[in-house]
């Protein structure tokens, strides 16, 4: 893209046009250069479709190799993180784009803290960051930080199980957890809206903190704030994966193909699918990563320093500290 | 017991007996087929009783299966929009009984349904519930069976099928999954379902069974109808065609919808109509078959035969003889509590 440079007689004229409107041209073009990354993370129970809606939100086959164990592995499964990196260009933006995949979460029959695992590697991707944010050398920092976590719903249940309920306050701290109403194909219309304020209902209930839409400014345009509306009424997303294309109506389209009729993945009447995509990547992408940079990196920061500072007391207090207190005869 | 042939042994047989007892020719009509019709008069005065469970996480559409089954609100479950589903802290099991009838048929059913069954963050051992209610009614029926003065008809409140129902992950059974066949396959007749299979595609569907009867094999979980039970080859070749196509990929509905001039029980999505009865659609139809129309009777039988018949053997090693017998007639108390 080219930074337009007004002709300079009109520079000449206007004596308050410094020049600085070019800045987001400049970032834009620096940041094209460059290249964004972003860190999803997919967790939920096996079987809600994560795989599929990762392939279809990202047109790729990022799950082609995925090895299906045997039965006696399930039975002993616990809970691994996965990552999955891929590099997607369009029109000259490049995207480095990291999975995160949390498999055996919810799989076992006692499935107590099984979210530990996954706040463990929120927590370490923070502290690499703290560490090489500290350190001398800052020039190639790598942020694998997660920007976004995509929790998969079960359709089935009557709204949140007790799994989902501790799996998001035990991190909605931590990363910026955005709800989706996975398999959504299998639900009436009316069914889908039960759900989705059920969910909304037991969020608030629960004081589980998702991800918040920032509030339009008030000079947006009409439709952007209608589209804005629209996206925080959609909370959770119901959607529905498909990486095969399939003919409905004498045109091709990403769907799945049943005996009753064709569901299209892309079509906004039939699911969030679009909505989340949106989202996901052209609206709120850059929101994400700043909201994790701000709030929850801060946080995280902040409690180590702090934790930190608390030790070195304990060990200044340690070592100083018992000359003058003479411990009691136990 | 029920009728019991006594054959003589062989070295007390009469030389002049005739030694076919079998393929007898009548030259004549003797009326022996006219036993039939009696008993079918017989049945239909006194109805039977069947009594079935339901197994699976809340939300997979027991209820609503069941109400399907019957066609009739069975379930006691309201499925108005307002209700508030309240997930139990432990398993329950709640039974409702209902009589219904159907040409003249009485049918006295029993559905023992198991809220709270793996919905907890921690489902360690969520199916002793279960397994002590089945026994518990094993326990109820052998009591009467042993008394003195035996009612005529002992109620029979045993479990003669029990429905799991999987969630369609389309993947493979869980480790919840397999615990819970693996245990109950042995003392009741398990009928595993793929619920909710409106979710999955046709393809999807026939996969996820593959995977399934390779997981049940592997685990040696054997689900009605039971291999070993086939009575002969016709029953046999019968079995394998439904064996091959078990679990059944099911869908519940209670509504009905307008499909070309006609009242249909499915559900209305956006993009087209599930008409449950439809066997194009789904597998309802083979599993309503299984259960009520032609395995019925069989299912009581391989209870009383061989479930039943193996919790007696139990019982009646572990118990004294003495304290068992007819002379004594009740078990004592405390013998049961300790082995239940």
């Amino acid at each position: 893209s080219q930074i337009h440079m007004p002709p300079s007689s009109a520079l000449q004229d206007d004596k308050e046009y410094v020049g600085f409107a070019t800045l987001p041209n400049q970032v834009h073009r620096k940041s094209v250069k460059k290249g964004f990354d972003f860190t999803l993370m997919v967790a939920g129970e096996s079987g809600l479709g994560k795989s599929t809606l990762v392939n279809s939100l990202f047109l790729t086959d990022m799950y082609r190799d995925r090895k299906l164990l045997n039965a006696e592995e399930r039975i002993t499964q616990t809970v691994e993180i996965t990552k999955h990196v891929v590099d997607i260009e369009e029109k000259g933006v490049k995207l480095r784009l990291t999975i995160v995949d949390t498999p055996g979460f919810g799989e076992a029959v006692n499935n107590t803290e099984c979210w530990k695992p996954v706040a463990d590697y929120i927590d370490q991707q923070f502290e690499q960051y703290f560490r090489d944010e500290s350190g001398l050398n800052r020039k190639n920092i790598q942020d694998n930080r997660v920007h976004c976590c995509l929790y998969f719903i079960s359709p089935f249940g009557h709204g949140l199980r007790p799994l989902d309920v501790e799996f998001m306050r035990a991190l909605h701290q931590r990363v910026n957890i955005v709800p989706i109403l996975a398999k959504a194909d299998t639900l009436t219309p009316s069914e889908v809206e039960r759900k989705k304020s059920k969910i909304r209902e037991e969020i608030e209930r629960y004081g589980i903190r998702i991800y918040q839409f920032p509030e339009c400014d008030s000079d947006e345009d009409e439709d952007f704030k209608l589209q804005d509306q629209a996206l925080k009424e959609s909370i959770p997303f119901a959607v529905i994966g498909s990486n095969m294309v399939v003919e409905a109506k004498g045109r091709r389209v990403r769907g799945r193909l049943y005996p009753w009729g064709i569901v299209e993945v892309e079509n906004p009447a039939h699911c969030d699918f679009v909505k989340l995509r949106t989202m996901l990547v052209k609206t709120h992408m850059q929101d994400l990563k700043d909201v994790t940079r701000e709030t929850h990196y801060e946080n995280y920061r902040a409690q180590c320093i702090q934790s930190m500072t608390r030790m070195v007391v304990k060990e200044r207090n340690r070592k100083y500290g018992g000359t003058r207190h003479k411990c009691p005869p136990c | 017991m029920e009728g019991e042939l006594v054959q003589p042994a062989p070295e007390e047989t009469p030389r002049d007996a005739n030694p076919a007892n079998v393929g007898l020719e009548l030259f004549g009509y003797v009326g022996i087929e006219a036993v039939l019709d009696q008993m079918r008069i017989k049945t239909m005065k006194t109805g039977f009783e069947f009594n079935l469970m339901v197994v699976g996480q809340s939300g997979l559409g027991k209820s609503t299966m069941v109400n399907t089954l019957f066609k009739s609100k069975v379930s006691r479950k309201p499925t108005g929009p307002g209700y508030e589903e309240r997930i139990p802290k432990t398993v329950q099991l709640q039974s409702i009984t209902h009589v219904i009838e159907e040409k003249g048929v009485k049918m006295k059913l029993t559905v023992t349904d198991t809220p709270g069954f793996g919905d907890q963050i921690n489902n360690e051992n969520c199916w002793d519930p279960i397994i002590k209610y089945i026994n518990e009614q094993y326990e109820k029926y052998l009591r009467e069976e042993i008394l003195i003065s035996r009612k005529r008809k002992i109620p029979d409140t045993r479990v003669h099928s029990c429905v799991y129902f999987v969630p369609p992950t389309g993947h493979w059974l869980r480790p919840l999954d397999l615990e819970f066949m693996r245990r109950l396959s042995k003392i009741v007749n398990m009928v595993p379902v793929i619920a909710k299979a409106d979710t999955l595609t046709l393809e999807e569907r026939a996969e996820f069974k593959k995977r399934i009867q390779k997981d049940l094999k592997a685990h040696g979980i054997s689900v009605y109808p039971q291999e070993d039970f086939d009575d002969n080859s016709d029953d046999r070749i019968l079995n394998n065609k439904i064996r091959d196509k078990m679990p059944f990929a099911v869908v519940g509905a209670d509504k009905e919808h307008q499909v070309n001039g006609k009242r249909i029980l499915g559900r209305k999505t956006k993009w087209g109509i599930i008409e449950v009865e439809n066997p194009a659609h789904c597998e309802f139809p083979l599993l309503r078959d299984l259960l009520i129309r032609s395995h019925l009777q069989d299912l009581k039988d391989i209870t009383h035969n061989v479930h039943y018949e193996s919790y007696r053997m139990q019982r009646l090693n572990e118990s004294n003889r003495l304290a068992l017998s007819p002379i004594n007639g009740l078990l004592g108390k405390d013998e049961v509590e300790s082995d239940l």
